[in-house]
């Protein structure tokens, strides 16, 4: 019998915390030796827990290219998330992963043109695919990022959309934001009306994260434009505990969103209740 | 295989119990059956099963995982995972030992869950033919004979005497630990026996409870069935059916702080309960309906299909014998399952 157990986490330390928007900071972790903790594919999470407080799981925003830490865009929401964002520099949590489904980066996305579509802190999890993408430029197509947030200062990752995923040739990045504010000459008005205002073409595969409002009427603009359900993909969030679909709480059907999931693709979300 | 005379099986518990720790059901002061270690003077009940399933020596109700001490900003993570030590679980019942390959099948797949696997590893499991099945007994719906119990070691009980068959490795050990309080036997009297409970199977109330509408596959026909919401109306959301039934495997992980450290453990929860699923930004089952739903759409749908066609419940009757409420496993079957459980 192998003494490794899936459940039993490793250390990791806060080597960086960036202030990304009032309610979103993103944390990057090594181990104490200050290595990645391990490898993972864009779309897979990791389970962060803080001893005493509790153990959620976050998507890794990092790309897997990275190879000197992993990042983790988090919102302030629950108990978990509100310690993180007390946390210091230098404090140690603990992690364990990678787990779940990553994105089919390296065959159904390849040599597509892609369209990544994000609400809020739905970003994190697609950063992870985007940075990837970038840094193998030459195996994908054109690639079209539609991003929203409630205002300027809620746009995660902003000062790299802007310096680096902008000025990338064959990437064009399309910024929204709820309401008109003082300083922002970009676009306003919702991402779902947005995405049907830039009117994409079908030969895409997109991706969609936010809130689930934003999801649903983004794929009825993308339906209307004459997607097909094989061709969007997304990632889903539910309760869990263990990461392995043994806890028996992140089920929607006969799928584990831990193990089977996050990363779907319509229509096999289609198969699938509407329970999440 | 082997037999020996009723009046002698005390001293085979005793001879087990000098070799390793012994499990059998014991009734307790209110008259139902526990599972107790054994101690001279227990004696082996004659109920036909324990309140509690047995499920519990291998997946206990709370379980330590590790253990962190923590120091300004750093952390300790202990393993605490010890060698566990051999056990013995005796009169196990042929649904409950079916229980067990239920579980095996969610904590041995992998990535295998190592506290599980190292209660399996340690446990020989005696199973126990049923003489007297009882009318909320419906195993044989999901294909399990009460006179056939698997597990390591299957054993029968006649009027006068106790006959054991190994059906392992683990069980060929024990055989062999009791040889000298047993002889060597043919299975006649054990044939008569399996007839005879067999013949009150078949009179059974439940004896023809159909699962033809059931299993992997059914979730677009079944999860929007209209009688959800009347077989939920009722359902307190008390979640005694998930702590009686043997194959219910859902689990909460949990910090402890002991004022020293901070211990990880987890512990049986109830997919009836409204905070199961509930995360910081809402709950995807809100209602007792959605709860309810999940948790005999998992053991008849989901669980069959993902685990080629075996259901997720063995026809115990725990749960019909415990819902305050009366609602159960079977009332589901009949009513969703339309005129073949008529």
């Amino acid at each position: 019998m192998t003494n490794v157990d899936t459940l039993i986490p490793k250390v990791g330390v806060i080597t960086d915390v960036r202030i990304d928007t009032p309610d979103i900071k993103t944390f990057r972790v090594v181990t104490p030796d200050g290595k990645k903790a391990f490898d993972h594919r864009p779309g897979q999470c990791a389970m962060l827990s803080i001893p005493g407080v509790g153990e959620a799981m976050f998507s890794i925003t990092s790309s897997p290219t990275n190879t000197e830490y992993m990042e983790f865009s988090i919102k302030k929401c629950g108990c978990v998330t509100e310690w993180l964002h007390s946390a210091e520099v230098g404090q140690q949590i603990t992690i364990r992963g990678p787990y779940g489904k990553p994105f089919p980066v390296d065959d159904e996305f390849a040599g597509k043109n892609l369209l990544f579509i994000a609400g809020g802190v739905g970003l994190a999890p697609l950063r992870s695919v985007i940075n990837y993408c970038r840094h193998y430029r030459d195996r994908y197509g054109k690639i079209d990022i539609v991003y929203g947030s409630r205002s300027k200062d809620d746009l995660l990752d902003y000062k790299e959309i802007i310096d680096e995923w902008a000025t990338d040739e064959g990437i064009n990045v399309h910024l929204t934001i709820d309401n008109a504010q003082e300083g922002w000459d970009g676009h306003v008005g919702f991402v779902p009306n947005y995405v049907k205002e830039l009117g994409f073409d079908t030969d895409k595969t997109a991706v969609l994260c936010g809130p689930p409002i934003m999801i649903k009427f983004t794929l009825d603009g993308l339906y209307a434009l004459g997607f097909e359900k094989t061709q969007i993909y997304t990632t889903l969030e539910l309760r869990m505990k263990c990461g392995v679909g043994k806890c028996g709480r992140c089920n929607v059907g006969a799928k584990y969103v831990c193990k089977d999931g996050p990363v779907f693709r319509f229509d096999e979300l289609n198969e699938l209740p509407t329970e999440y | 295989m082997r037999k020996c005379s009723l009046s002698a099986i005390n001293s085979i518990f005793e001879e087990i119990a000098k070799n390793t720790m012994l499990f059998l059901p014991v009734d307790n002061k209110d008259g139902k059956a526990e599972y107790k270690k054994w101690q001279e003077g227990f004696l082996l009940s004659e109920k036909l099963n324990t309140v509690k399933s047995p499920k519990e020596f291998l997946f206990p109700q709370t379980e330590n995982l590790m253990e962190f001490k923590t120091s300004g900003k750093n952390i300790e993570i202990i393993d605490t995972r010890t060698a566990k030590e051999d056990f013995v679980v005796f009169g196990v019942r042929a649904c409950d030992a079916k229980a067990f390959d239920i579980l095996d099948k969610v904590f041995l797949t992998e990535p295998r869950d190592s506290y599980y696997a190292s209660c399996r590893e340690h446990g020989t499991i005696i199973t126990l033919a049923c003489n007297k099945p009882s009318e909320t007994c419906f195993c044989s719906a999901f294909g399990i004979d009460p006179a056939n119990p698997m597990g390591d070691v299957s054993a029968w009980k006649t009027e006068n005497e106790m006959f054991f068959e190994a059906n392992t490795e683990k069980g060929e050990k024990f055989i062999e630990l009791i040889k000298n309080l047993t002889e060597k036997t043919d299975n006649k009297e054990v044939k008569k026996q399996k007839e005879k409970i067999s013949n009150i199977m078949k009179k059974l109330p439940l004896a023809n409870l159909s699962t033809e509408k059931f299993g992997g596959g059914k979730t677009k026909e079944l999860f929007d069935a209209p009688e959800w919401a009347e077989l939920s109306s009722t359902c307190l959301g008390c979640g005694t059916c998930t702590f009686v039934c043997p194959t219910c495997q859902c689990y909460d992980i949990k910090d402890f702080n002991t004022g020293k450290g901070v211990i990880r453990f987890r512990c049986w929860d109830s997919c009836m309960y409204s905070n199961f699923t509930l995360m910081a930004h809402g709950n995807n089952r809100n209602s007792q309906k959605e709860r309810f739903r999940q948790r005999f759409m998992h053991k008849l749908v989901y669980f069959p299909e993902n685990n080629d066609g075996t259901f997720g419940c063995v026809g115990c009757g725990r749960c019909l014998s415990r819902c305050p409420i009366s609602m159960n496993i079977v009332k589901v079957m009949k009513k969703l399952g339309g005129k073949t459980n008529d």
